[in-house]
């Protein structure tokens, strides 16, 4: 994984909450036995009509949306389905990060495995970003700070460790290889 | 000595290294289930990395998402057509291979969906940590365990070290109390709490369900109950064992030394006055059938009810366009095409029999495509003994192999675009059951007695005199 400390990008807005991940990257694109390409098929059934063209009034059809890599995204982003292929697709299109003022849990853990940034924010932000559709985001790990259209730097949450991962490019499982010791006293002590 | 919940109890019991401020818990999985669909990335992480599978022995795998439902020839073998769902079945059988794992596949007698087969093979056991890279993992909470959905970037932790790096969830627990009404069901129940607390109302937390109506409820429905955890966006849903779900244990083929678990088992509940990090109490004696009009299953209305009104909801008003339905009436006479029971949520044998006795001595409408799936080949076994694949049959229904079929429309069965289906499954999003269909969510009774109408039907007009 590479390491993430600024991030300077163009966003753009899909403002629905509570998009899952089945709309993210529908079922039927799950039969691979690889992480790559799912780009294409992000959105799918939001972004092409049923012969397969492209949706012209779908937001990432749109010029604007060519060179955005944060997605300004409505409440709970991500819920429903484990599918870490929803990262993978996010990622694979382009997308760096994520803003919103909540998401799914394990939509959360699967994105900072892989360097997509789940960046929560408070509604007054929120409402920044979405209705400036095309503003540059700036997001600072080191500082833990988003600013904001207006300028303002915002502190967002985030866990120190996954933080920790992120801004050094090191995955979770390095570390957990590095518990051996405890994980094998652990062991002896099962019935 | 500290009060504490069930959650407590089992989290405690696993930590190899505490939480700190810097770094997550490093916690201890005693049951890690696979599928053919969230795996193989993991395996081939750890081929990258040169790592074996740590603990192959606490490892269970199973086909069941992209696998076929159609009945192979007579003595002949299940056929995968689908070839990119053939390389992907494949590969799960070369990984378990490799690796040692015991692996259930498409031929195995136990087949079935990985939530079903664990409980009833009797894998599942209270107390345990139990993961799976599947939402739906939640539904082993019924048995006290802590079970819960994982990424496949945590299938390849698990598989690398026995373990996953952890942040402690918050505690929720829902106090349910009073008697199910007859034509209710926990498919009733679980939804009315989604439709209370919403998608997002549980993230962060384990639930608790208590009282007197969860103590009522089999293990079957118990499960349905914890399998829609997930869709409050709870980590994972719980129940403390009891005499239920003992007596469950008790004939399973893979038990473990009863007595000697037992003792354990016993302590597993929360203490008296131990605290959570929220409640909510619900009482269910008033609860009616409920279904679900919109797009995510927080959008559920009891079955006279009316479509709500979406007012600025741009979610709500984006459903009902998606479904389209109007608001204001409700959802009885409207008509539909095809009718789903099976799945992860209700596709155990007691789910069988509520739909078989809706349908006994009836038609399926004309027009009208009803799909049987049982969860897995042991309850197919298990209905098939009882006649209940003769009662479908003869009403028209198709009878069909185990797999999560159309709960998930990756192994071929799937709605066509535009076509109303109601399925005891968990989740209507749009297209989950194929692009372009819609769902209702429902009961198994509410399912079949749709099916016989040809629309939606309040299932208490079609039962008969209490
Ligand atoms: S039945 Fe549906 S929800 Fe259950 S495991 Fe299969 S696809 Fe997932």
């Amino acid at each position: 994984m590479r390491a993430i400390h600024i991030l300077q990008e163009r966003c753009v807005v899909l403002p629905l909450n509570n998009v899952d991940t089945d709309q993210i990257i529908p079922a039927r694109f799950l039969k691979g036995t690889v992480r790559d390409g799912l780009g294409a098929k992000l959105f799918a059934d939001w972004r092409y009509d049923p012969e397969g063209k492209p949706r012209p009034d779908f937001i990432l059809n749109q010029p604007a949306a060519r060179d955005a890599r944060v997605l300004i995204a409505g409440d709970n982003f991500g819920c429903g389905s484990s599918r870490e292929h929803a990262p993978w697709a996010l990622l694979d299109f382009g997308f760096q990060a994520v803003v919103s003022t909540s998401f799914a849990d394990i939509f959360r853990g699967n994105s900072l495995k892989n360097g997509l940034l789940p960046i929560v924010v408070d509604s007054e932000t929120h409402h920044q970003f979405s209705s400036n559709s095309g503003c540059e985001v700036t997001i600072n790990l080191e500082t833990c700070t988003i600013i904001r259209p207006d300028g303002a730097a915002i502190s967002f949450p985030i866990d120190a460790f996954a933080r920790h991962c992120l801004m050094n490019g090191v995955d979770e499982l390095t570390h957990l290889l590095g518990q051996e010791e405890a994980i094998a006293t652990y062991e002896r002590r099962l019935p | 000595m500290k009060k504490r919940t069930l959650f407590e109890k089992v989290w405690d019991e696993h930590i190899v290294c505490p939480e700190t401020e810097q770094t997550p818990a490093v916690l201890y999985i005693d049951l890690h289930l696979i599928h053919e669909v969230t795996s193989p990335q993991a395996f081939t992480q750890l081929s990258e990395l040169r790592l074996g599978v740590r603990r192959p022995e606490r490892v269970i795998a199973t086909m069941d998402h992209s696998t076929p439902t159609d009945a192979p020839a007579p003595g002949g073998r299940r056929v995968v057509r689908d070839s990119q769902a053939a390389a992907q079945l494949r590969q799960l059988q070369i990984n378990c291979d490799k690796h040692k794992i015991l692996l259930h596949d498409l031929d195995h007698p136990q087949q079935g969906i990985i939530h079903v087969i664990a409980p009833e093979i009797g894998y599942t056991q209270p107390g345990m940590t139990i993961v799976c890279g599947d939402s739906h993992t939640s539904t082993h909470g019924a048995f006290g365990a802590l079970a819960f959905g994982i990424g496949t970037s945590e299938v390849a932790h698990v598989l690398a070290t026995q373990c996953l790096l952890q942040r402690r969830p918050k505690t929720f627990a829902i106090h349910v109390n009073g008697r199910l009404p007859r034509g209710v069901t926990s498919k009733d129940l679980i939804l009315s709490i989604i439709a209370k607390i919403g998608v997002g109302g549980a993230t962060g937390h384990v639930i608790e369900y208590r009282g007197s109506t969860i103590d009522a409820l089999s293990m079957e429905e118990r499960m349905t109950v914890c399998n829609m955890s997930i869709e409050a966006g709870a980590r994972a849903g719980m129940i403390a064992p009891d005499e239920t779900t003992f007596a469950y244990l008790a004939d399973r083929p893979a038990s473990v030394d009863r007595q000697k678990a037992s003792e354990r088992w016993h302590d597993l509940r929360s203490d008296e006055g131990a605290a959570y990090d929220r409640e909510l109490t619900f009482d269910a004696s008033d609860l009616e059938p409920m279904i679900t009009f919109g797009t995510n299953p927080e959008m559920a209305i009891p079955i006279r009810a009316p479509i709500p009104k979406p007012n600025d909801n741009v979610s709500v008003q984006k459903a009902l366009q998606y479904m389209g339905l109007s608001s204001g009436r409700s959802l009885l006479g409207q008509a539909i095409d095809v009718v789903f029971i099976g799945s992860c949520t209700n596709g155990r044998l007691l789910d069988l029999r509520h739909a078989a006795s809706v349908v006994k001595g009836r038609k399926v409408a004309p027009g009208v495509r009803m799909f049987v799936v049982p969860g897995s080949q042991t309850v197919k076994k298990q209905a098939e003994a009882e006649g209940l694949d003769h009662v479908f049959r003869q009403a028209g229904a198709e009878w069909r192999e185990p797999g999560c079929s159309m709960c998930i429309a990756m192994n071929g069965d799937h709605l066509e675009p535009g076509a109303y289906c109601v399925s005891t499954s968990n989740r209507n999003f749009e297209g989950r059951q194929g692009a372009g269909g819609r769902t209702f969510l429902a009961s198994p009774l509410t399912a079949a007695a749709s099916a016989i109408r040809g629309t939606i039907t309040d299932v208490r007009e079609l039962m008969g005199a209490p």
